[in-house]
């Protein structure tokens, strides 16, 4: 029997087939899947063996077997102070990397002392001046011996100074240290929305961080293509997978662009997506991106090191998908999210917090997030085999679905002039502005069903959950030290470095090692940005909606 | 009858702009004049913008915890500029003991997270009749 006889005799007598049930994005799906669906796939082309191209299965050979994922967890709130503390209650109960949020001035090259800053100093992360704050940031954890993500994009050459300079102090080479900046500008442009530069000068700092990384800092990942904040903005996971490997192909085409060899950076580059609630549609995104990266690097842009094809990512699970009506239900969204990154080949893995819909989160609920993804490694038997899920027809039929549909928005962006050009005509911004608007409106009425706020609500709710209070004196000690720093540092080291600094960036010059003058000569971030914005102006964006 | 005007804004620092413009469409869908302002706003910026534009309501969004300082501030200026009969509300993460706070201060009502369009229409058409 085939397929299409069964459906007719066996599936079309119950009536379901005239309603549709679609992914959380909206992919029509069949009833049922079947060898017939997989026909055109394969074995060898399509998925390979796990850490073979095109790494489909995974990108190591023995996946969680020979090494768990990092369990990341992204945090930052408060003074340097307050971080250094709650990193160490993270590292004491298993972490095994750090990844540092930053607070809206940092993340926007402001100062603590900037008239915008107020109101927002260590409010959503931590707040960091100068390479003073990241000292104290990391007393007492010796960066050789850990790797530390940091998500910073306009100013991120500034805080791998930062940095990089803690890193010496405490006697380790640039050659020793390991981790990765976010330094995806043009997902900024697109979703994410902290900027500081037009686009174009930004990809200098890009190709300038590739190119200073690739020769002195080895071991770091010099940009996370990130997907995460496209998804937040409101993408469908179509969307997502597209737009995030073709900022992905501007990098690498900006590098080669800047006389780069793309094997000399690529391998550096390492991603960071989203994991949302429908877990086939998920698990079947990751393997679309690590086959769309592979055959692209090595047939479009001939990359000949196997490292440059593989796709490396990291993920953190939605935090769009949690809801504030009764919280304790976003541990259990929080798990099936993260099962679907371990399911899709994840290297490293934030769990959200279930209180993340009120505010910042509390030790107890970022302990039970990390929880969840140490009972996923060690208690539910997922990580004994590698891809466990290749081969299951449903699973191969949708990601080679996903694969065609993004190629299809390659075609599209390419037809526009390109990432850039996209992102100026604001084709991006429309498209996911469009899919955020279309899934409310599904909420709305209903056809989208969100536990706690359009179904099984509870009307009894009391919403008694602790909450993390950022102390407003928080602001007030920031800018003391500042203060004090402005004070005691060399003035005419300052004027010299950021003079040069400036220089530079008129010129042609490698930017980084101007700004790790500036970061040794303890200059502030926002004196840093600001030399820089002397020169190349800053980005203002045509608000649509 | 004229239509009611409403002006959605981004106080801050921060970027997230999915509400605001989901919330600046859906009022325009249901058939208020609607001004969106752009990101990274200042209360002197989005005042001096709700006063020229002539609106009935101004609805704030903020994500970065900034709340308590960005929105006092706001109401401060409407009422130092002659705007103090433009109505204010927001939404945004901003925990229950803040939103109390924000309302006994004035603010007309803080919509949190999981709210629907169709509240905040009816809210807005019941209050601006």
């Amino acid at each position: 029997m085939g397929k299409k006889e069964w459906y007719r005799k066996h599936y079309e007598p119950s009536g379901l087939d005239k309603e549709k049930f679609t992914t959380l994005s909206g992919t029509e799906l069949e009833p049922l899947y079947t060898p017939e669906d997989v026909e055109d796939l394969d074995y060898e082309h399509d998925l390979g063996y796990p850490g073979c191209y095109p790494y489909t299965r995974g990108i190591r050979p023995t996946m969680y077997r020979g090494r768990l994922w990092t369990m990341r967890q992204f945090s930052g709130f408060g003074t340097a102070e307050d971080t250094n503390r709650r990193y160490k209650f993270l590292l004491e109960r298993g972490q095994t990397g750090l990844s540092v949020a930053f607070d809206m001035p940092t993340i926007m090259g402001r100062d603590s002392d900037d008239p915008l800053s107020e109101g927002e100093v260590g409010r959503c992360g931590v707040a960091i001046d100068s390479l003073q704050d990241m000292e104290i940031l990391f007393e007492g954890i010796p960066l050789r011996e850990i790797t530390t993500s940091m998500t910073i994009n306009g100013p991120a050459a500034v805080l791998l100074a930062f940095y990089l300079c803690v890193g010496e102090k405490q006697g380790a080479s640039f050659r020793e240290l390991g981790g990765t900046i976010q330094n995806d500008i043009l997902k900024e442009y697109i979703a994410q929305k902290s900027w500081i530069f037009p686009p174009r000068p930004s990809m200098r700092i890009i190709t300038d961080i590739l190119a200073f990384c690739s020769a002195e800092v080895p071991r770091w990942n010099t940009i996370s293509i990130s997907g995460y904040h496209i998804r937040e903005a409101g993408s469908t996971a179509v969307q997502e997978l597209a737009f995030t490997l073709a900022d992905g192909f501007a990098y690498v085409e900006a590098g080669i662009a800047a006389g780069l060899d793309v094997d000399s950076f690529a391998p550096r580059l390492s991603f960071f997506f989203n994991s949302h609630l429908d877990f086939f549609e998920e698990i079947a995104k990751f393997r679309a991106a690590r086959r769309i990266w592979a055959r692209h690097m090595k047939e479009k842009y001939g990359a000949k090191d196997p490292r440059s094809w593989m796709m490396r990512f990291h993920t953190q699970t939605a935090g769009c998908s949690l809801t504030a009506q009764q919280p304790e239900n976003n541990i259990v969204r929080t798990a099936f999210e993260a099962l679907a990154a371990v399911l899709g080949g994840t290297q490293s893995l934030h769990t959200n917090s279930l209180d993340e819909t009120l505010a910042l989160p509390t030790e107890k609920a970022v302990q039970i997030a990390l929880r969840t993804q140490q009972i996923i490694a060690h208690e539910t038997g997922v990580t004994n085999v590698i891809d466990p899920l290749g081969g299951s027809y449903f699973i191969e039929a949708l990601t080679e679905r996903m694969e065609r549909e993004a190629e299809e928005y390659f075609r599209r962006i390419e037809e526009q002039g390109g990432v850039l050009a996209c992102i100026e005509n604001g084709f991006f911004q429309r498209e996911i502005a469009d899919a955020a608007y279309r899934y409310q409106m599904e909420i709305e009425r209903g056809e989208r069903i969100v536990v706690g706020v359009n179904r099984f609500q509870d009307p009894e709710e009391n919403l008694d959950i602790e909450i993390l209070k950022i102390d407003p004196e928080v602001e007030r000690r920031q800018r003391e030290r500042l203060a004090r720093l402005r004070a005691e540092r060399s003035a005419a080291e300052v004027e010299r470095t950021l003079e040069a600094l400036k220089e530079g960036a008129r010129g042609d010059a490698n930017l980084m090692p101007l700004i790790i003058d500036c970061a040794r000569a303890y200059c502030t971030e926002g004196e840093i940005i600001g030399a820089l914005k002397e020169v190349f102006g800053e980005y203002r964006e045509k608000p649509i909606y | 009858m004229k239509k009611p005007r409403i002006l959605i804004a981004k106080p801050g620092l921060d970027g997230h702009d999915r509400g605001a413009k989901v919330v600046a469409r859906g009022l325009a869908d249901a058939g208020f004049e609607v001004i969106y302002t752009g990101l990274h706003q200042t209360p002197e910026q989005i005042t001096e913008a709700a006063i020229q534009e002539d609106v009935d309501a101004v609805g704030l969004s903020i994500l970065s915890g900034a709340h308590m300082t960005l929105f006092p501030r706001v109401m401060e200026l409407l009422r130092e500029k002659g705007g103090q009969n433009i109505m204010v509300f927001g939404g945004g993460i901003i925990p229950m003991d803040d939103a109390v706070e924000l309302k006994r201060m004035g603010v007309a009502e803080i919509f949190g997270p999981g709210t629907s369009i169709s509240e905040i229409v009816s809210f807005l058409k019941r209050r601006l009749g």
